[in-house]
């Protein structure tokens, strides 16, 4: 018999049941919850008149709708205040432990999870959002689940999911300078399209990855989603351990130690057979910018937009709406290309080395007077280690704004709106048409390529400033 | 809670030839501050849908007349992007039971059978059929059959089988959910705790 991979090892410990001809039940560990999609599963709980079945399993925290400015006011748009509310209102009523707003572990769930500790290897984590896959970075079974599963889990502790088939992806070799884990993500979205990933879960593997720090491994697992796949997951090693040790809802004394001692069999054995398999070149991989309306529309940023003739025909339409609204030409060079906002942000790339990185690009620099900046952290914790290391200073030394922690412009679902016809350089993850506003268009980058943008107005190769 | 029971249907439907339909465009973000299920169907596809006044976009699907239907054919990759359950309930709100493309992203497909909504997947071929009898008839026809598993393009006559798990079918044809099962199951999800922790 094959060995097995670190997906099924991890899967086959939480089934629960498996349907004949269908899904599977699986038992989930640990579950995050936010102000957007939950608010009707708790409703549905309750129609039930049931309790929630494991609480203390359970974490939430509001962020989408959250303002990036005076936090300590009452949130002035009204259903965003009321959502966040509702949240509140729920968790105490069913006993689920919240970090609401104000409080200093509040932030963006992808952000608070792993950086409190209750993200840890072998488990299986969902969450009412598709950047969920962001805790497969631990080594764990992390993905979205909408919001009939997120009843499921308050109801149960288990949803129905159906096997997904396995992949891998090993990046091998040194990256270059100035080429940093979001790279690697929109590179490999870029190969592989925005649908190459569905239907399966991805381990990413190879010395590439290897070398990446867990917050870089995190940037990459969380765009997996981007790339359709249920979910990326790295294995959990020395890095991953050193990370988690301490954190305050990690395991201490003997648990600890049993806990490590299982963490290390979390690997996929060397005759572990995978459904597919791709390997990439570090040394091939440049800096990255998307210049579509979705994130397989990516290129090195020496490139140029890709022509009509290198598209197939069937896709013109599309491609060529794309272009439209972002108000490109088929192939138009991509440096150059005048920007109007950046945003560093997200849980993709709103943690403290992605804060540092961008600080260190534009240290003793000055912003660019024709854009507009945001520079938002992914969480209180985050914000106040950037305080404390001094890079708020840096940032407004450049005059950059330092925000308080939400999603903000990754979604624009408050007041962070980017407006319409304006381009933006954003670290998030999705340049979907109105992503940031209505109108708005999206080109994703790293925290470096979006210093770059911010300090010269237009987009530069990283490259040039480091 | 019960979803509405689903054997067969046989329907015009509704051409959305654009591929890589994401979430963001079935149902954009400032329409999730809602704390219930209901009205997503009026903003269905809205920035497409909708002059910025809120007049309806004359060359938009939804606002041609001559097109209707509880069939939605779209191009391949539809759904993709955020989990939000938000689109399936825009999509079942709006009136669709069916979603046809060659090409669904996960988690919508699993949201929209958790909503009563069938998605069904087409080979290429068969969807640009779709495409081309709806451009010359827009009152072609397609006929759903859950129980058999096939789909028909009542123009050509041409029947496809589509894939779908006997227990999610069921659900479908009874009109029960997960959750329904899950708590049946209860025993057994407090076993397996019990035994984990041995
Ligand atoms: S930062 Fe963006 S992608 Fe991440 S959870 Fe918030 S809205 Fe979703």
């Amino acid at each position: 018999m094959a060995g097995k991979t670190l997906f099924d090892k991890i899967w086959d410990a939480h089934v629960v049941k498996s349907v004949e001809d269908g899904p599977s039940v699986v038992y989930i560990d640990r579950h995050f919850v936010h102000e957007v999609t939950s608010p009707q599963a708790f409703a549905g709980v309750r129609a039930r008149g049931i309790k929630v079945f494991r609480p203390n399993q359970t974490f939430a925290t509001p962020d989408h709708n959250i303002p990036t400015l005076e936090q300590h006011l009452p949130i002035r748009e009204e259903l965003s205040r009321h959502q966040v509310q509702t949240l509140a209102k729920n968790c105490e009523e069913f006993g689920v432990t919240q970090f609401g707003l104000g409080h200093p572990y509040n932030g963006i769930v992808h952000v608070v999870g792993p950086e409190l500790g209750i993200t840890q290897p072998g488990m299986t984590i969902v969450c009412g959002d598709s950047h969920t896959s962001t805790h497969g970075a631990f080594g764990a079974i992390a993905f979205g689940i909408g919001t009939s599963e997120v009843e499921m889990v308050l109801s149960t502790q288990c949803i129905m999911q159906p096997k997904p088939k396995k992949m891998r992806i090993n990046v091998e070799g040194q990256l270059g300078k100035g080429v940093t884990s979001k790279d690697i993500a929109l590179y490999i979205i870029a190969q592989l399209t925005t649908g190459g990933g569905t239907g399966y879960f991805v381990e990413f593997a190879g010395s590439a990855i290897r070398s990446l720090s867990m917050e870089a491994r995190m940037t990459l697992c969380n765009m997996s989603i981007e790339l359709g796949a249920r979910g990326g997951m790295i294995a959990a090693d020395e890095v991953t351990i050193e990370y988690v040790k301490g954190r305050e809802y990690a395991p201490k004394g003997a648990d600890w130690d049993k806990a490590v001692a299982y963490w290390r069999t979390l690997h996929s054995d060397a005759d572990a057979v995978f459904d597919k398999e791709y390997t990439y070149k570090a040394e091939d991989i440049e800096p990255m910018i998307t210049y579509g309306t979705n994130p397989g529309m990516g290129a090195g940023i020496t490139a140029n937009i890709p022509t009509l003739d290198s598209i197939e025909p069937a896709s013109h339409i599309t491609f060529n709406k794309s272009m439209d609204y972002m108000g490109f030409a088929p192939g138009d060079q991509l440096i150059g290309k005048k920007v109007d906002y950046v945003f560093v942000g997200s849980c993709t790339n709103g943690r403290i080395e992605d804060l540092r990185m961008f600080a260190e690009a534009v240290k003793g620099k000055k912003k660019a007077a024709n854009v507009v900046a945001w520079i938002v952290p992914g969480s209180r914790q985050v914000e106040k280690q950037a305080k404390e290391e001094g890079i708020e200073k840096i940032l407004n030394e450049a005059g950059f704004e330092f925000r308080q922690p939400g999603c903000s412009a990754c979604l624009a679902m408050n007041d962070d709106k980017v407006p319409a016809g304006m381009v933006a350089v954003s670290t998030s993850n999705r340049n979907f048409e109105g992503r940031q506003g209505p109108g708005s268009r999206t080109m994703l980058a790293s925290p470096l390529t979006a210093a770059a943008a911010a300090i010269t107005g237009v987009i530069t190769d990283p490259r040039t400033i480091i | 809670m019960p979803i509405e029971k689903f054997t067969t249907l046989e329907s015009t439907f509704v051409p959305l030839p654009i591929e890589n339909v994401d979430t963001d465009q079935i149902i954009p973000a400032r329409f999730l501050k809602a704390t219930t299920k209901e009205g997503f169907g009026n903003n269905l596809f809205c920035d497409w849908r909708y002059e910025k006044d809120g007049s309806p976009k004359k060359d938009f699907v939804l606002n041609n007349p001559i097109y209707s239907g509880s069939v939605l054919v779209a191009g391949k990759n539809f759904g993709s992007g955020s989990s939000r359950e938000h689109a399936a309930w825009a999509i079942a709100g709006y009136g669709f039971k069916v979603v046809v493309s060659s090409f669904f992203a996960d988690i919508f497909r699993g949201n929209a059978l958790n909503n009563g909504v069938l998605p069904v997947v087409v080979s290429e071929g068969f969807l640009a059929s779709l495409f081309d009898c709806v451009n010359k008839d827009p009152k072609a026809k397609v006929k759903v059959d859950l129980e058999a598993k096939t789909i028909t393009n009542m123009t050509t006559g041409v029947v496809e089988s589509f894939e779908i798990n006997s227990y999610k079918r069921n659900c479908l044809l009874n009109g029960y959910d997960d959750i329904d099962f899950l708590l049946s199951i209860k025993g057994d999800i407090e076993a397996f705790e019990k035994n984990r922790q041995n």
